[in-house]
C-alpha cells in the first residue's frame, strides 16, 4: 500500500474513533503537542496511560473481591482512572467511570461489579483501537511518508 | 474598574528579576500524582518554552521549595520558581493543603499557585481562592489554559478567559460524582467585568465577591 493510501485510511480510522465517541478533543490536543523534538509523544503518553490502567483494573477488582468492601478505596482507584482516561481523551472509559462513582457512593456492589467489567471492556476497545492507530503511523513512517499531523 | 490588561502590567520587581533571568524563561513546579498528567502538562509547559520540575506529591513540593522544615531556606535564594501549579486530589496532601503552606512561606507567598481538578466542586474552588489560589483550572488542562497563565505571569495577559467561563458552564451538570448540585459556577474574575462575559448573577455565592476583591486587591497592588 502507498503512503497516500495508507493516510486516507489513518484519516478515515481516526475519524470513525472520534465519531464512535471512543476519543475526543483532549486526543487531538495530545497530536498537536507531539513535534520534532518529542516525535514520540503521544504514544509515550498513552502506553503510560495504559499501563497506568491495567495497575488500577487490577487493584478494582481485588478491592470489589473483599468481604467487606472500602468503597473509598474502589472510588480513589475509579477516580484515578477517570482521571487519566480523560487526560488522554479515552471518553468511553471516561463516561464509565463516572457511572461507575456514583455507584461508589451509594455503595451498590452489584452496580460496581457490572460498572468494573463495563471499564475492562472498554478500556480494551480503546487499547486495541489505539494500537491499530499506532500501527497505521508506523506504516506511514516505514512507506517513508512523515507522520500526518 | 480597569481593564484586565490594565491590571495586570502591574509587575513587582521580584517577578521582573525571576523573569528577566534567562531570557524570559518562567520556572514552573508541577505537581501531580497522575503519571499521566504528570507528562502531559510538562509537555504542555516545555511547548511554552518553560522550565519544568514536575514532583508526584505535596511533600515533595515542599521537600524541592525547602519548606519541609527540613532544611533552611537561606540555601534556596537562587531557587527561582515562578509559577506552581498543582492538582487539588492528591494522597497525602491536597493540593489546597500544599497552597496553604506556600502562602504561609515567606519566601514563596507571592508566588502564584494554580490548582487544577477534574471536578468542579463549588466550595473547593471558594476554599481555594480565598487561600490565595491564583486560578482553579478544569482538568483535563489545555495549551490555551498554560499559555494563558503563563502571559499572566509574564505581565500583560489576561487572566480572565471566556473559554474557561463557558467550559466551566457547560461543564456543570456533567456528572453527579461531582457530588453537588448543580449551578452556575462564575469564576472570580479579575478583569472588568462588564467586559467579561460571565453572566452569573448568582447572589447564593457568597464567596465569589471575598475572592473578586481579594485578587482584585492583590492585582492593583504596586
Amino acid at each position: 500500500m502507498d503512503v497516500a493510501q495508507l493516510k486516507r485510511q489513518l484519516f478515515a480510522y481516526t475519524a470513525l474513533l472520534f465519531h464512535e465517541g471512543f476519543l475526543d478533543e483532549q486526543f487531538t490536543q495530545l497530536q498537536q503537542l507531539q513535534d520534532e523534538n518529542n516525535p514520540d509523544f503521544v504514544v509515550e503518553v498513552v502506553s503510560l496511560f495504559f499501563d497506568d490502567s491495567e495497575r488500577l483494573l487490577n487493584e478494582l477488582a481485588k478491592a470489589l473481591d473483599q468481604q467487606n468492601i472500602d468503597f473509598k478505596k474502589v472510588d480513589a482507584h475509579v477516580h484515578q482512572l477517570k482521571g487519566s482516561s480523560s487526560s488522554i481523551g479515552a471518553q468511553r472509559v471516561q463516561r464509565v467511570c463516572i457511572a461507575f462513582r456514583n455507584y461508589c457512593q451509594d455503595k451498590n456492589v452489584e452496580g460496581c461489579l457490572k460498572c468494573l467489567q463495563q471499564v475492562k471492556h472498554e478500556f480494551s476497545l480503546v487499547k486495541n483501537k489505539l494500537e491499530t492507530l499506532f500501527n497505521l503511523e508506523k506504516q506511514i513512517l516505514a512507506a517513508g511518508g512523515s507522520p500526518p499531523t | 474598574m480597569t481593564m484586565a490588561g490594565e491590571i495586570l502590567r502591574r509587575q513587582s520587581p521580584a517577578e521582573v528579576d525571576v523573569c528577566g533571568g534567562s531570557a524570559q524563561e518562567l520556572h514552573v513546579l508541577a505537581v501531580d500524582d497522575s503519571l499521566v498528567d504528570r507528562k502531559v502538562i510538562e509537555k504542555l509547559l516545555k511547548r511554552l518554552s518553560c522550565k519544568v520540575t514536575a514532583v508526584d506529591s505535596g511533600l515533595r513540593a515542599l521537600q524541592y521549595l525547602g519548606l519541609d522544615g527540613e532544611k533552611s531556606s537561606v540555601g534556596f535564594d537562587d531557587l527561582k520558581v515562578n509559577l506552581i501549579m498543582t492538582d487539588y486530589s492528591m494522597p497525602g496532601m491536597t493540593g489546597y493543603e500544599l497552597l496553604k503552606k506556600i502562602k504561609e512561606s515567606s519566601a514563596f507567598r507571592e508566588t502564584p499557585v494554580v490548582i487544577m481538578s477534574s471536578e468542579r466542586i463549588l466550595a473547593r474552588i471558594n476554599r481555594c481562592l480565598e487561600e490565595g489560589a491564583e486560578e482553579f483550572l478544569a482538568k483535563p488542562v489545555k495549551l490555551s489554559d498554560v499559555e494563558r497563565l503563563k502571559n499572566f505571569v509574564m505581565g500583560g495577559g489576561e487572566v480572565c478567559s471566556d473559554r474557561r467561563i463557558n467550559k466551566r458552564r457547560l461543564e456543570e451538570n456533567n456528572d453527579r460524582d461531582d457530588g453537588h448540585a448543580p449551578s452556575p459556577v462564575s469564576p472570580p474574575c479579575s478583569c472588568d467585568r462588564a467586559a467579561c462575559t460571565s453572566s452569573s448573577s448568582d447572589s447564593s455565592s457568597p464567596s465569589i465577591a471575598p475572592s473578586s476583591s481579594k485578587r482584585l486587591k492583590i492585582h492593583h497592588q504596586g
